[in-house]
């Protein structure tokens, strides 16, 4: 598949109707969604025939793209049950029959043992945290990265770059920043006073495949 | 801990849809020393599975064909159910059990 058909089938993908600020649901654009999965599909291999987990899935683009481009299943996690049942008519329209949402905390998941170390990727865009929710950008990469056994793909604010290299390191993980993007913020939200607010954000891949046999990063923060 | 499977009342899992899912072994073969045993599926993991289509094939069918629109997921330890609303399963807890 071409990247401008991936791109043309995420525009039809519906977003949030009424983005809740406390949750930070600000809509990954059709434009990153597919040049991220088209990225981790072409140059790296981590999507077709994989079990891809997407963390704060939202209205399910990510995981939709991902299924277009021939997850062998994709699970999205979310909280808010508004947000998952877009995604899930988002996954009729698109008879993505591989595609699985569970509603929980993205931020409990560890304790339940289950998910550990069990999908091949993670990709997500997480909060920011930026609305009083500080420390919850690195909450769910820590997560993403207990989670897959391959690759964690993420977005974080280029602000954060060093801190989360050191992280990473922290972490015995690799950290590549692959793409340096504009985040085009649509004035979503009613205190957004100018009609576009630009922020830099990272495209980030994180190797994770060192950790997956030893001991993953602690749960401890 | 594996959760278990019940109905949404007293009675069995009713609402149960099956979508026919393209079948990769590979895939499949992977999968099965990170799932935790579920009925439907044979007790045991017989050896040399990867080369067993038929057994492949069933897993295949439990684990991505067969959703679960209406039941819960319960916690066999605490009794905990966890209800499944049109095939998503609600894991959240309340603030005194996090």
């Amino acid at each position: 598949m071409r990247l401008k058909e991936l791109e043309g089938y995420l525009q039809q993908v519906d977003g949030f109707e009424n983005p809740k600020v406390d949750l930070e649901q600000y809509p990954t654009t059709p434009h990153i969604a597919a040049h991220m999965l088209y990225t981790m599909d072409t140059s790296f291999g981590d999507i077709e025939g994989k079990l891809v987990g997407d963390l704060g899935c939202g209205c399910g683009v990510l995981s939709i793209g991902s299924c277009i481009l021939g997850s062998a299943m994709t699970i999205g996690f979310d909280i808010d049950s508004d947000a998952l049942e877009i995604a899930s008519r988002n996954c009729v329209e698109f008879e993505s029959d591989n595609f699985e949402l569970v509603q929980c905390d993205v931020q409990h998941i560890l304790p339940c043992h289950k998910w550990k170390k069990k999908f091949d990727t993670i990709v997500m865009n997480p909060p920011f945290g930026t609305k009083n929710n500080k420390g919850i950008d690195l909450e769910f990469l820590q997560l993403a990265i207990a989670m897959a056994n391959t690759s964690v793909y993420s977005l974080h604010k280029t602000a954060t770059r060093e801190h989360i290299k050191k992280k990473a390191i922290e972490w015995g993980v690799k950290l590549d920043v692959l793409a340096e993007l504009r985040f085009d913020l649509a004035a979503s939200y009613k205190f957004h006073k100018r009609k576009t607010v630009d922020i830099a954000v990272d495209f980030i891949r994180i190797d994770c495949s060192a950790t997956s046999s030893a001991h993953g990063p602690s749960n401890s923060h | 801990m594996d959760l278990k499977l019940v109905g949404s009342g007293e009675e069995e899992v009713s609402n149960v849809v099956v979508n026919e899912v393209d079948f990769n072994p590979e895939f499949i073969s992977r999968m099965i020393p990170k799932v935790g045993r579920s009925e439907g599926l044979p007790a045991e993991v017989i050896p040399d599975y990867e080369n067993d289509e038929e057994f492949l094939k069933k897993v295949h069918h439990v684990l991505l064909e067969v959703q679960v629109e209406e039941g819960s997921l319960v916690c066999p330890e605490t009794g905990r159910k966890f209800p499944i609303k049109n095939g998503i399963p609600n894991m959240l807890l309340n603030e005194d059990e996090v």
